[in-house]
């Protein structure tokens, strides 16, 4: 049912430009001409055409006024706050408004990084929000434009400075689903751009502000203000920044009751999750899920193809006896093919977890710890089980988890979720550093098939091992790191790895300021899987490595040391 | 108003099996919904009656012909007088001596006498008076026991209706009409006593009026089956449940049909319920299960969408201005994967009813062929219907067919017709078409 190129969004009949991915007032995705995973519009009626399913998106974070200034809604205050955003990149460079990420009050979201496209270019500048970074004389210029153009869509490819542009533009965008918003969503203006304030609505419609869209729960804004055939939007296109669409943000708790549908904007939301009129599932919490502590950040997508989120993740700081920190990250995917994945992976994810937030600031080693912590994840998983003896499709997942702790980097993993080391100087050679449980892994291994021939065979994704009942011979792998420069662990499931599988992919994808914005990265990580299809449940965790300054006996080797243990 | 003994009311659930996974672009969703009622009569068999009390009135086929042979109005006869022992003390009821006009036999003047030993006597003694002689024309006798129910305040209103020939005094149109202005007032089992008598006439009004149909073809039985009938009426604990389908917008109902213990189509039985809602009549309920498929068209969505496309609720009617008590809801969900093992998997529930229906459908195909003379079309109907009766386990119906046609490979549907056949096994198995199996435990 994939759809040819629209000459108007399907959501609101906004016209459309070439390069377009979403539309640029309602955020309805424009059905990639390719893909069969091409959202198509929900439902015949022009009232309840919704976007596919990467649309609505729970938010990672209470940013709900944020998730407001989205597309649809243009006039959300959250708008200003958007071009905050755009301040950044300016392509002159020292804008005077370009908020710090302490003024934005979310790190994640600051601009710097943005600023500069650094050697990743090819992929990094994909969201380049530079797509934002008009300067502030620019956004006079681009104003005009989108008045002639009457298209936000338009009107953001022009503010796309040229480096920027091209159809790789925006997913990454896309890739931050809900926590720029948030950021963005502060409520700082950026100085001196009060005015935009106004202008904000073209920018949220920009097409490649995907994230506006994803991050509007169902409570979100638009749907008040009626259907998609509502005109409200169109009358935008041409008013001027004064004019305020009659927009109020929403109130209350947003889980309250009489929410409005995110998929056709009509019907209240049943105490089923359903939508009483169109009867749409709304985004669920695990739809997309972000967490991020000082050192360790974690996203987790449902994807586009997949109905439900069925990964699961856990990330904390705890500190080691000697007061020094140790961060914890655990990423699990839910075996699909078993019963109950959703609930597998977030047992053993929270359980593997608590067990080395115990073993760790007792002093155990990390390696042993993190044996025991897969040990104590199989048993959560093994009691979701029925207690029928050879029950068939037990509840099962796979698992990896990292620990840095005390200079030395621990990784634990059984099945194909993976982690890799990425050094903050890219010069380095980045390294994966597991060995998956696979069909595909294990035909190379035993050097029966090429790793390219392996891994486009259809049997490639069967897993050998997991966590769960029916599961034989549980093996959890460990290994112990010492690097001796800093770099990050990207800890992930397939959904990720699939669309960057050698290191080096992955170092490519992972932008270069990783270390000091490890949630923004693990959007952008995320945004790059969801950009290449996103087929699965994507999960990532991005753990920065400080390397221990080289003491008396220094580890000259550049590779990290590997002791696998089994 | 007060809420009448809870505790003794059935408690319902309803179970949704199906596969709720589509391929991109799929569209229909198949469902079955079990509803199942318990803690009803079994639990309180000794003590209750129904809430509202219940009255059963029965229709007793008097025309000239049950005096041929003289046996079949010896047998009404007891089979009343069973029944009447059946009844409950304190149930309201009649009996109705249906010929081509009806007449009150019991208690008369348009009344209802409620059940204690000596009204039981005294509609016995009544009995006694029955003479055949007259013609034929069941609406009238539904017409006047339409008109003794109304009557009644009682919850659960029930006919019990036994007939020996053809509705040869009538219209078939008026029956017609008849049966759907007493549908929903209430229910009735029908029951044809011999081989004379039309199975359509007897099947439809078992099906407009939610009852079930059957042949006793022996006169010599018709105490045990009107014994058996009543108790069942005795059971009922809640009647005018409807099972509501809420669809989404956009979505259309394909078709609703009772699949166990038979198969009805209720698809046109539905009334407006609501915005997006429909009931579909269920009649009254004891103990029991019964499991209805329903098939939803619902708009097309892309991979990785779920949608609700039913809920399937069981609901009483409005009780003197309190809202409708819905009794209990199931889902009928609907996603859209690219898998294609998950979107191509059919489930083992929806597969077997949907062969309980062909099932039916073949018996029904296949003696009307035969009636007609195409041995060609009705020996493969019935060689279908005895492929589906057996790979499914319907050892009844398997027993059925087996007098009718000569079974050489049942596996493979492999028959050929008996040349003769005895009028009453035809017309059990065409009565008994629609009865149904539950689905293999395995």
């Amino acid at each position: 049912m994939s759809m040819h190129r629209l000459s108007g969004c399907p959501g609101c009949a906004e016209p459309l430009e070439e390069a377009d991915r979403f539309c640029g007032v309602c955020g309805h995705p424009i059905a990639a001409p390719s893909g069969p995973g091409s959202a198509a519009p929900w439902a015949p009626g022009p009232t309840t055409t919704h976007p596919g399913g990467t649309a609505p998106r729970p938010p990672g974070a209470p940013d709900a006024a944020s998730g407001g200034h989205d597309a649809t809604a243009p006039s959300v205050p959250g708008g200003p706050d958007r071009s905050g955003y755009a301040a950044p990149t300016p392509p002159g460079g020292g804008d005077p408004a370009r908020p710090t990420p302490d003024q934005q009050g979310n790190p994640a979201a600051g601009g710097p990084p943005y600023a500069q496209p650094g050697p990743g270019g090819a992929t990094g500048s994909d969201h380049t929000p530079a797509a934002w970074g008009p300067g502030g004389p620019g956004y006079t210029g681009d104003e005009q434009e989108r008045s002639e153009h009457g298209s936000a869509g338009e009107y953001a490819a022009r503010a796309v400075p040229a480096s920027a542009s091209g159809g790789s533009r925006s997913y990454g965008d896309h890739a931050e689903p809900a926590a720029p918003a948030g950021g963005y969503g502060s409520g700082v203006p950026a100085p001196g751009w009060g005015s935009v304030t106004s202008a904000a609505p073209t920018l949220v419609g920009d097409a490649d502000d995907w994230s506006g869209t994803p991050t509007t729960p169902a409570e979100a804004t638009p749907w008040q203000s009626g259907s998609a055939q509502e005109p409200a939007y169109s009358p935008q296109q041409g008013t001027g920044p004064a004019q305020e669409p009659p927009y109020s943000p929403p109130q209350g708790s947003p889980q309250g009751e009489g929410k409005t549908c995110v998929a056709c904007r009509a019907g209240r939301v049943d105490t089923d999750g359903y939508c009483e009129h169109c009867g749409h599932a709304q985004p669920r919490e695990r739809d997309h899920l972000e967490e991020e502590l000082g050192s360790v950040a974690a996203v987790s997508d449902r994807g586009l193809r997949h109905h439900r989120n069925e990964d699961s993740f856990a990330v904390a700081a705890t500190a080691l006896p000697d007061g020094s920190a140790a961060t914890v990250a655990i990423v699990c995917d839910g075996v699909s093919s078993a019963s109950r994945p959703d609930e597998a992976s977030a047992a053993a994810a929270g359980a593997a977890n608590e067990a080395l937030l115990e073993a760790l600031p007792r002093g155990a080693h990390p390696q042993e710890a993190m044996h025991d912590a897969i040990l104590a994840a199989a048993a959560a998983v093994n009691a979701l089980a029925p207690e029928v003896p050879g029950a068939q499709n037990a509840p099962a997942c796979t698992l990896v988890g990292a620990v840095v702790s005390g200079g030395v980097l621990t990784i634990g993993w059984v099945g194909d979720s993976r982690a890799y080391w990425v050094p903050d100087d890219r010069a380095a050679l980045p390294r994966r550093l597991t060995e998956d449980d696979s069909w595909a892994a294990q035909m190379v291994a035993a050097g029966l098939m090429g790793e390219a021939e392996a891994y486009a065979d259809v049997r490639a994704h069967a897993i050998t091992g997991w966590l769960g009942a029916d599961a034989y011979d549980l093996e959890p792998h460990t290994a112990s790191f010492k690097p001796d420069h800093p770099g990050v662990v990207v800890v992930c499931t397939d959904g990720l790895w699939n669309y960057a599988e050698s290191a080096r992919e992955m170092a490519e994808v992972l932008p270069s300021d990783a270390a000091f914005r490890p949630l923004h990265s693990a959007q952008v990580l995320v945004g790059h899987a969801l950009d290449g299809g996103g087929h699965d449940n994507i999960t990532v965790a991005v753990v920065p490595f400080a390397a221990v300054p080289p003491r008396p006996p220094v580890h000259a080797e550049t590779e990290p040391e590997t002791e696998p243990t089994s | 108003m007060a809420n009448f003994a809870k505790p003794s009311a059935p408690r319902f659930s309803v179970e949704v099996y199906q596969n709720e996974f589509l391929p991109e672009g799929g569209r229909d969703v198949h469902a079955i919904v079990t509803v199942t009622s318990t803690g009803g009569a079994t639990a309180t068999r000794s003590a209750a009656l129904a809430p509202g009390g219940s009255a059963v009135v029965i229709m007793l086929d008097c025309s000239g012909s049950m005096d041929h042979p003289p046996t079949k109005m010896r047998g009404a006869r007891e089979a009343t007088a069973a029944a009447i022992d059946t009844l409950r003390d304190g149930t309201s009821f009649a009996v109705i001596a249906g010929t081509h006009v009806a007449r009150e036999i019991y208690p008369g003047q348009g009344r209802l006498a409620t059940a204690d030993p000596a009204t039981r006597a005294r509609a016995k003694e009544a009995l006694r008076g029955l003479a055949a002689g007259g013609g034929t024309a069941i609406g009238t006798w539904l017409r006047l026991a339409d008109g003794l129910l109304r009557g009644s305040a009682a919850t659960i209103r029930h006919g019990i209706l036994l007939t020996d020939g053809r509705n040869e005094h009538e219209e078939p149109a008026v029956l017609r009409a008849t049966l759907d202005a007493c549908a929903g007032r209430f229910t009735c089992d029908a029951r044809g006593v011999g081989t004379d008598w039309e199975v359509k006439d007897v099947t439809d009004i078992a099906g407009a009026l939610l009852g079930s149909a059957d042949i006793v073809a022996d006169p010599a039985h018709l105490s045990e089956d009107f014994t058996r009938m009543m108790e069942n009426v005795m059971g009922k604990e809640v009647a005018d449940v409807s099972l509501r389908l809420w669809t989404p917008v956009g979505a259309e109902i394909q078709y609703v049909k009772q699949v166990a213990p038979s198969v009805q189509d209720l698809t046109d039985r539905r009334t407006a319920a609501g915005p997006r809602a429909g009931d579909y009549p269920t009649g009254s309920w004891g103990d029991e299960s019964r499991e209805y498929h329903v098939c939803v068209r619902v708009p097309g969505a892309s991979v990785g969408q779920e949608m609700l496309a039913a809920r399937a609720m069981l609901v009483m009617p409005p009780v003197a201005g309190e809202p409708p008590v819905t009794l209990a809801q199931g889902l009928v969900r609907a996603v859209w994967t690219d898998d294609l093992a998950a979107s191509t998997a059919i489930s083992p529930q929806v597969a077997h009813y949907t062969g309980q229906a062909e099932l039916a459908q073949a018996i029904q195909q296949g003696l009307e062929a035969r009636k007609l003379g195409d041995v060609d079309g009705a020996t493969a109907k019935l060689g279908r219907a005895v492929q589906l009766a057996s790979a499914s386990g319907n050892a009844g119906t398997a027993r059925l067919l087996a007098k009718v046609v000569d079974v050489v490979d049942a596996a493979a549907g492999t028959v050929r017709l008996k040349a003769k056949v005895a009028d009453a096994d035809e017309m059990t198995l065409e009565t008994r078409s629609t009865q149904t199996v539950r689905v293999k435990k395995t």
